[in-house]
């Protein structure tokens, strides 16, 4: 892949805690599953940077290689990998997710 | 082109042999699925690491032929 693609990327995650890359833009997702994870975010009141994938084919392309991931959305806490829709989903419902945050140090203050 | 169900079973089958799978069609257009599979072989490896597996069974469909592939997976009870 295109080196100065990943190194974007590696700039990207490393810079801020929570990156969301996506399909459209946080206030206007393009796509359900990136929708979803935008939804799970807010709802734990996350901070998170979303990138839209669509703006750029070369970073659409670079971060399912980056990842080794074949799908968009990709969620990334404090430089590592957690996964993609489902499993963001499924971490929120069992918990885990939360768990996550709070043990990465991340600020949430979720939604009464 | 979407993919049969069975043939996404027969791909996951044949890179996960003891993988128990159960793959529903969400919206019956052969195009929007959801698939559980159960293998031993997931056992100590991260969520990441067996949706990976799986992804890597597939070669490459999911995210092009396969548009939509909610996929859940977990390691049999007794295992």
């Amino acid at each position: 892949m295109d080196s100065h693609v990943a190194e974007r990327i590696r700039q990207e995650i490393q810079s801020n805690d929570v990156v969301l890359f996506m399909k459209g833009t946080p206030v206007f997702p393009q796509c359900g599953f990136s929708a979803a994870v935008v939804q799970v975010l807010s709802h734990l009141g996350v901070k998170f940077n979303g990138i839209d994938v669509l703006q750029d084919p070369g970073l659409r392309q670079g971060v399912k290689d980056f990842s080794n991931w074949p799908t968009v959305p990709q969620l990334y806490v404090k430089g590592e990998f957690v996964g993609g829709c489902d499993i963001v989903r499924e971490m929120f419902q069992s918990g885990e997710l939360q768990g996550l945050l709070q043990e990465k140090g991340i600020q949430s203050q979720p939604a009464a | 082109m979407a993919m049969s169900p069975a043939e996404i079973e027969s791909m996951i089958k044949a890179a996960i042999p003891d993988a128990q799978i159960n793959i529903e069609d969400l919206r019956g257009d052969g195009d929007h699925y959801a698939a559980y599979v159960i293998s031993a072989t997931f056992k100590g490896k991260t969520r990441v690491q067996q949706h990976q597996m799986v992804y890597q069974a597939l070669r490459g469909r999911m995210g092009n032929e396969l548009h939509a592939l909610a996929l859940q997976t977990s390691v049999p009870t007794e295992a």
